[in-house]
């Protein structure tokens, strides 16, 4: 194989792959990205096994043929080659090297043979639908602050994408929660998306997926089967495994009659809640809220470290609440919020309160309070 | 006292073992590691057994507690499963344990350091901290002279011996007393520190055990020296919270003061069974009786934990560890059981086990735990709070006035 290409184009290819590449690996081969290159198109080729990334590029391709070599390193090394060289890779498989060259600089790595790579099983996609960048990355961003980390519940280590009936119809839906905060964010439902399995989409799998989602008007190729999810754009196909488990039944957790209301400035609110928690060195902060006519306070009280108090102009008109959240989980879903006020929804200090932006309900949140 | 510059024999007792360093009379902090000690008070109190090779231990099934070093020469020690000892040394006598005489010499050992310093730190039965910094005047003589006597003292009034290591702080003084054992008496001066520890494998670091090892040699860091290369942010990147500490340690400091009360790291219980079992139901009903000991030491302390710890040994003496870190800090037995209960059916390791343990760790502040609901989980509330209701019964009627079924398997 020997193939030339300019820097920029190779450096994004390589970066991508070298993201899912899982750092600490017993598998040698697991540590490299697969070059192939046929015609005018060279393809990279990176997996942890669970999740495989295929990058295709233009470039001058002299001599065709396939190689695999350590993708952190070869990442590494055009990252530092200077902006605009054109760089030559070239595979001796006698020797089992690959040389990379640009200007001056050359380097020869170690290969493995690219026969050993494994190459995840394909797959049949019962559901294939497209849907815009923005659209996804929407249904992605909102929730994925929600996901959880605790791996005895696996089955909550990722984001619930499935088809679901809304107040507007039948919607595309993400939810994800930790047991503590809950997303769900709605997106009109796309041709072809009607019969799809639901499916747990893995955390990892959604960092690289946002990687593909940054030119919004890009229409990416969704395809989905009962344990793999594939996202396309006409250069890069993230395909991945999905969670086999069991996503618990969340619409009971979604409190439906809670009357009392709260509308505030979501900026301001998210940065006083930052500020009075900079007093407590805990790590899960509760804030108290205090609630009053048209009158919120925000205060924490941490016996060793001191306390803080801050009060803000709200729209409230029920009786006197006062209830306890943990600040960070505050804090993350205000950020939520990009347009209007936040709403929140209270029932009492014992149960699960509602947020959502305005009347808007394409996403809505739901937090556990905490005891204060 | 006596100084003197020369001779190889003390001129006031005649015996040979000198200790001389330029900072001998300047280091205040040790540490005391009596030598074999559960051996050496049965030998003391069986004259008999004073030759024999003499191992503690609880039956066959059980594992070395300690060793008298006549068996330690035929390769036993401690923590080795006991049938593999007497393959070692089948004429070892095997001596079981009688806890009660051993707390006693450990306090009447106490006792004597209390003499010296209020600055003891007791880590176990048979090994303390001592800081003797600021004594020098009171006692009259300066703190290596009376950790001298203090080992004279023990063996002449207790039977037991124990070797000291003497430094500038408590890592190296923990690492001296190990150097010269038994009775030894070994010092790490400041003048020293550096060409001492760089040779030195990082395993010498008390707390760095197979997994901090594996971590650390994984970043290609295996002795001292190596860890010296690493810059402080580095470290701290890579390591967290003991990064710090670990670019501390790499030149010889450690801050941490000798005291009293060293903070509790962690709780926990373990069960060894008499037979292997691999019974799931078995288990379960160790796991809840477990998880109710933790929870009920952590409620006595005021503590909770952030992260529930899973153990077992294995029928061919591994040991499996699998933890899970909670979102909210815990002390009540139903959320523990229930954690440790999901590491343990997340295993995929089948038994049959011969022990199993439950702990928690990352302490934290009873009030600062338990105060977040789960959407998930609804009853979890309810059931805390029939765990606090039992707590207060048991307080007023006793242990076993109510128990839950799952404690009966």
């Amino acid at each position: 194989m020997k193939i030339s290409m300019e820097r920029a184009t190779l450096l994004r290819a390589v970066a991508q792959a070298q993201s899912v590449v899982e750092r600490r690996n017993t598998i040698p081969i697991l540590a490299n990205v697969l070059i192939e290159a046929e015609g005018d198109t060279v393809s990279f080729r990176a997996t942890d096994l669970d999740i495989e990334v295929l990058d295709r590029a233009n470039a001058q391709v002299e001599k065709a043929g396939g190689t695999t070599v350590s993708a952190v390193t070869l990442h590494e090394i055009v990252r530092k080659l200077p902006d605009g060289a054109l760089v030559v890779l070239a595979s001796d498989e006698a020797a089992g090297r690959l040389t990379v060259s640009a200007g001056r600089s050359n380097f020869s790595l170690a290969t493995l043979p690219k026969e050993d790579f494994p190459v995840m099983a394909s797959s049949e996609y019962g559901t294939n639908f497209k849907a815009r960048a923005d659209v996804l990355r929407r249904l992605f961003d909102k929730s994925k602050f929600a996901i959880s980390t605790e791996e005895t519940r696996y089955y909550l280590n990722g984001v619930y994408m499935h088809v679901s009936d809304s107040e507007d119809g039948r919607v595309l839906r993400c939810v994800a929660t930790d047991g503590h905060r809950l997303a769900r964010i709605d997106a009109a439902l796309p041709a072809g998306a009607e019969e799809m399995p639901g499916v747990i989409v893995p955390r990892k799998t959604v960092g690289e997926l946002r990687k593909l989602l940054d030119d919004d008007e890009m229409e990416i190729a969704v395809s989905v089967s009962e344990t793999k999810v594939r996202f396309a754009t006409p250069d890069i196909t993230l395909t991945s495994k999905v969670i086999d488990g069991t996503f618990p039944d969340y619409t009971r957790v979604i409190p439906q009659g809670n009357s009392r209301k709260l509308e505030v400035d979501a900026s301001d609110f998210a940065k006083a809640v930052d500020r009075v928690a900079t007093v407590s060195s805990e790590r899960s902060r509760a804030v108290k809220m205090q609630l009053d006519e048209d009158r919120l306070v925000l205060s924490v009280n941490a016996p060793d470290s001191g306390n803080a108090e801050e009060e803000l102009a709200v729209a409230y008109g029920d009786e006197r609440l006062e209830i306890g959240f943990n600040a960070k989980y505050l804090l993350e879903i205000a950020s939520q919020v990009d347009r209007e006020n936040a709403v929140f929804l209270f029932n009492s200090s014992g149960d699960p309160t509602l947020m959502r932006e305005g009347s808007d309900t394409s996403a809505v949140y739901v937090v556990m309070p905490m005891r204060v | 006292m006596t100084v003197f510059e020369d001779g190889s024999r003390c001129p006031g007792c005649g015996r040979p073992r000198i200790v001389r360093h330029a900072e001998l009379f300047d280091l205040s902090i040790a540490h005391m590691d009596c030598d074999a000690f559960y051996a050496s008070v049965e030998k003391r109190d069986t004259p008999e057994l004073a030759d024999k090779p003499v191992i503690i231990g609880g039956g066959r099934r059980g594992v070395v507690s300690t060793a008298c070093y006549v068996a330690r020469i035929r390769g036993v020690r401690s923590a080795m499963p006991m049938f593999k000892a007497l393959q070692l040394c089948p004429d070892a006598v095997v001596v079981k344990p009688r806890m009660e005489v051993y707390v006693q010499v450990s306090r009447a050992i106490r006792a004597m350091m209390e003499e010296l310093t209020p600055a003891i730190e007791p880590l176990s039965l048979d090994e303390a901290f001592i800081d003797l910094t600021g004594t020098a005047r009171l006692h009259g003589a300066p703190p290596a002279v009376m950790l001298a006597r203090l080992t004279r003292r023990m063996q002449d009034e207790l039977g037991v011996t124990g070797s000291i290591g003497l430094s500038h702080n408590k890592f190296l003084a923990k690492i001296a007393s190990d150097l010269d054992k038994p009775r030894g008496f070994a010092v790490i001066g400041k003048g020293e520190t550096e060409a001492f520890l760089r040779p030195k494998p990082v395993r010498l670091i008390w707390g760095v055990g197979a997994a901090g090892q594996e971590a650390l040699e994984r970043a290609g860091i295996r002795t001292f020296d190596d860890l010296r290369r690493w810059e402080r942010r580095d470290l701290a990147h890579r390591f967290g919270s003991m990064g710090d500490r670990l670019w501390h340690l790499a030149r010889g400091e450690d801050h941490r003061r000798v005291t009293r009360n060293a903070p509790v790291k962690s709780i926990s219980n373990e069960t060894t069974f008499h037979e292997d079992t691999g019974d799931a139901d078995i288990l379960d009903g160790h796991l809840w009786r477990l998880a109710e000991k933790v929870a009920d030491r952590a409620k006595a302390k005021g503590k909770a934990g952030r992260i529930v710890t899973l153990k077992l040994r294995r029928a061919d003496f591994r040991i499996v560890t699998r933890r899970a870190t909670l979102p909210d800090a815990t002390q009540i037995a139903d959320r523990i059981y229930r954690s440790a209960r999901a590491l343990f059916d997340q295993l995929g390791a089948p038994g049959p086990f011969r022990l199993i343990g439950v702990g928690i760790s990352e302490l934290v502040p009873a009030e600062q735990a338990d105060r977040a609901g789960d959407l998930l989980d609804p009853g979890a509330e309810a059931r805390a709070r029939a765990e606090r209701a039992t707590d207060a019964i048991r307080a007023r009627f006793g242990e076993n006035a109510i128990l839950k079924g799952r404690a009966l398997r």
